[in-house]
């Protein structure tokens, strides 16, 4: 009568008395204790009633008994593993009606005539055993029938890892790679043209973070740095100045440096220091222009020489320069 | 192509598979760590809470000041040990002003945290300080007892949420054979008030009482304290679902047209389509029509050489 009123889950040794509270909480802690301990006697035997009244087995140690599966359901602590896809092999085995059979450890080698192993070393049919392969008509002059054979078995056993791999992306589709592959996973590419996209490196990242940390209006120097963050490695511009005092060691630094960079600056446009053609033109230009004024206002040209550096005083002195450089050479040449 | 990386021994790989989702899966382990601050109490209850479960949890002895469960943010650090130490309970400890004392008890799920239960430490007593017979001291990994006194695990929210994490916690593994010697423990978890419980561990006495079911008896071995639930977070509905999944595998298919019978045996129950037999027409048996025309015929041949001769 007593046991009806509790739920008993045999399976996790489990009793729960729903009903039970506590009219009047019990003064003193020992009053507690001793309460609870009695109605959970009650409890634990009415667990124990049930679970010694199931069939047993005997065994030297004692009786063992099949529990019932828990009725109070927990969850999982992983989700459920999911099926492999079949291989494509498998796929064809089953549409052929192809059935795995087994095959011994031993097999008879005709080389040999003995029984050696099926696989691994000292192998029945080993490649490598072969000493002497015959001729055939069909075979070609200069080739090693040998290396051929060796060419061929390389070339299947890539293919067969090829396929291994196609069946595992296949497999990692669906999330069903076997558990030992499972984790190393990440390795595997996508598509068979496509390499996997490369893992940015420590440095480049450090180098990004750095840029993008100095990106402010004050170079990042009133930011908040992260946690772990350094400070960027080229905080401002390095500029060397060389003594300009001349002497020799260090003095002639400065020297050597500007020489070389006259000398390369020269070499490379030496050729383009004069451009004929343009002086050329320039000078026609120029001339046209003039020709031009004095024909169109001959008679108001009275002081030209006044207005003219009034308006552009620079561009007649780069034009008087030029002209009376270049004119010249030009002239002459 | 890419490599594809495999563990190179055989033992990496066995330890690698038994890691790996399972269908019938083994007992859940136990991660059990410290917060920034902790008490003398919370960490008496830690080592004790270790103790009880020696053989299928963990303990950190570190201090750890990035785990916080209940906050976003805060639970990175927690999942990682789990996948690391392959544990799917934890028991966080932690003191503060705010909660002093606190645990906090969670399940995970693949390695994200499933739900939480924060509880306080009141009135702790230690395993040291009951006296009793030390030939009752449980055994290590033996199954124990539960006993879930009062109406608040039913009623109460946080409780009930409560009462299955701690059923998950200290359960162990599932067994299916178990043998009635080694029964020696008993958990016993009163609903005091609507958010306090007492929880206490106890040995089994089995005394004899004249008939196969023995008599229990149970002595206080500790520990033993007041758990005050804070915090509690409920798992999320359809993961909830998801994790009580049950393999279809498992699940027995229920055979049809076949019962069983203690006396009979196994009964199969066969559907034969009704026959019609009124309306059936029988066959012209050829064979039998010309059997009987020749012998008439052979009669009357004989009848006709008599008259002939």
């Amino acid at each position: 009568m007593a046991e009806q009123q509790y739920q008993i889950d045999l399976g996790n040794l489990m009793a729960f008395d729903p009903h039970h509270h506590f009219p009047s909480l019990p003064s003193s802690r020992e009053e507690l204790v001793k309460e609870v301990l009695e109605k959970s006697t009650k409890l634990v035997q009415a667990v124990a009633d049930a679970l010694f009244n199931l069939p047993a087995t005997e065994d030297p140690n004692g009786p063992i008994v099949t529990l019932p599966p828990p009725t109070t359901r927990l969850p999982r602590e992983k989700p459920l593993p999911k099926k492999k896809p079949p291989t494509k092999w498998e796929l064809f085995a089953k549409k052929k009606g192809i059935v795995n059979r087994k095959k011994g450890k031993l097999a008879y080698d005709e080389q040999t005539d003995s029984w050696k192993r099926r696989h691994g070393y000292d192998r029945v049919n080993d490649d490598n055993d072969i000493p002497i392969i015959e001729a055939k008509m069909t075979d070609e002059p200069g080739e090693d029938p040998f290396a051929k054979r060796r060419v061929e078995k390389k070339h299947r056993v890539e293919k067969q890892e090829k396929n291994r791999l196609q069946n595992l992306k296949q497999a990692a589709k669906v999330g069903a790679l076997p558990s030992h592959i499972q984790l190393a996973a990440t390795a595997l590419p996508i598509t068979g043209t496509q390499a996997a996209p490369r893992k940015a490196s420590k440095n480049e990242l450090e180098n990004v973070a750095g840029m993008a940390a100095t990106s402010t209006a004050s170079g990042g120097k009133f930011d908040k740095k992260l946690l772990g963050e350094k400070p960027p490695k080229h905080e401002g511009k390095y500029r060397k100045f060389l003594p300009v005092v001349e002497g020799s060691g260090m003095g002639s630094l400065e020297k050597q440096q500007n020489d070389k960079i006259l000398s390369k600056l020269f070499s490379k446009h030496s050729h383009e220091i004069l451009d004929v053609e343009k002086a050329v033109n320039m000078y026609n230009v120029k001339r046209e222009k003039k020709r031009r004024n004095q024909g169109g206002r001959s008679s108001s040209t009275t002081t030209p020489g006044k207005l003219k550096p009034n308006k552009k005083p620079y561009k007649k002195t780069s034009s008087k320069m030029g002209s009376s450089s270049n004119k010249g050479k030009s002239k002459s040449k | 192509m890419l490599e594809i990386r495999t563990p190179k021994t055989r033992r990496a790989k066995r330890a690698i598979e038994k890691r790996a989702p399972k269908l019938v899966e083994n007992g859940k382990k136990t991660l059990i760590l410290l917060g920034t601050k902790t008490s003398n109490v919370l960490n008496a209850i830690l080592t004790e809470i270790y103790h009880l479960k020696k053989n299928d949890s963990v303990k950190y002895s570190r201090r750890n000041d990035n785990i916080r469960p209940f906050e976003s943010g805060g639970e990175a650090s927690l999942e990682f040990f789990s996948l690391k130490t392959d544990c799917s309970l934890f028991v966080f400890g932690s003191h503060s002003k705010k909660r002093p004392n606190n645990l906090v008890m969670g399940r995970t799920y693949d390695h994200h945290i499933y739900d939480l239960v924060e509880v306080g430490v009141e009135n702790f007593k230690s395993m040291d300080s009951f006296s009793y017979d030390k030939k009752l001291a449980p055994q290590i990994g033996s199954k124990p007892f539960f006993a879930f006194i009062g109406e608040g695990f039913e009623s109460v929210e946080e409780l009930k949420h409560l009462k299955e994490v701690l059923l998950d916690l200290f359960r162990g593994q599932v067994v299916s054979n178990l043998s009635l010697v080694g029964l020696d423990r008993v958990y016993v978890c009163t609903a005091v008030s609507s958010n306090k419980i007492f929880f206490t561990h106890c040995a089994l006495r089995l005394k004899r009482s004249g008939t196969v079911v023995p008599r229990m008896e149970l002595v206080e071995v500790g520990p033993s304290m007041d758990l005050l639930v804070r915090r509690h977070r409920l798992p999320d509905e359809s993961l909830r679902k998801e994790t009580m999944k049950i393999a279809p595998e498992l699940t027995k298919k229920k055979e049809k047209n076949v019962s069983g019978d203690a006396l009979q045996g196994k009964i199969g129950r066969i559907y034969i389509p009704n026959q019609q037999v009124g309306e059936k027409v029988l066959p012209n048996k050829a064979k039998g029509v010309k059997r009987e025309r020749r012998e008439a015929k052979l009669k009357g041949e004989a009848k006709k050489q008599k008259q002939d001769s």
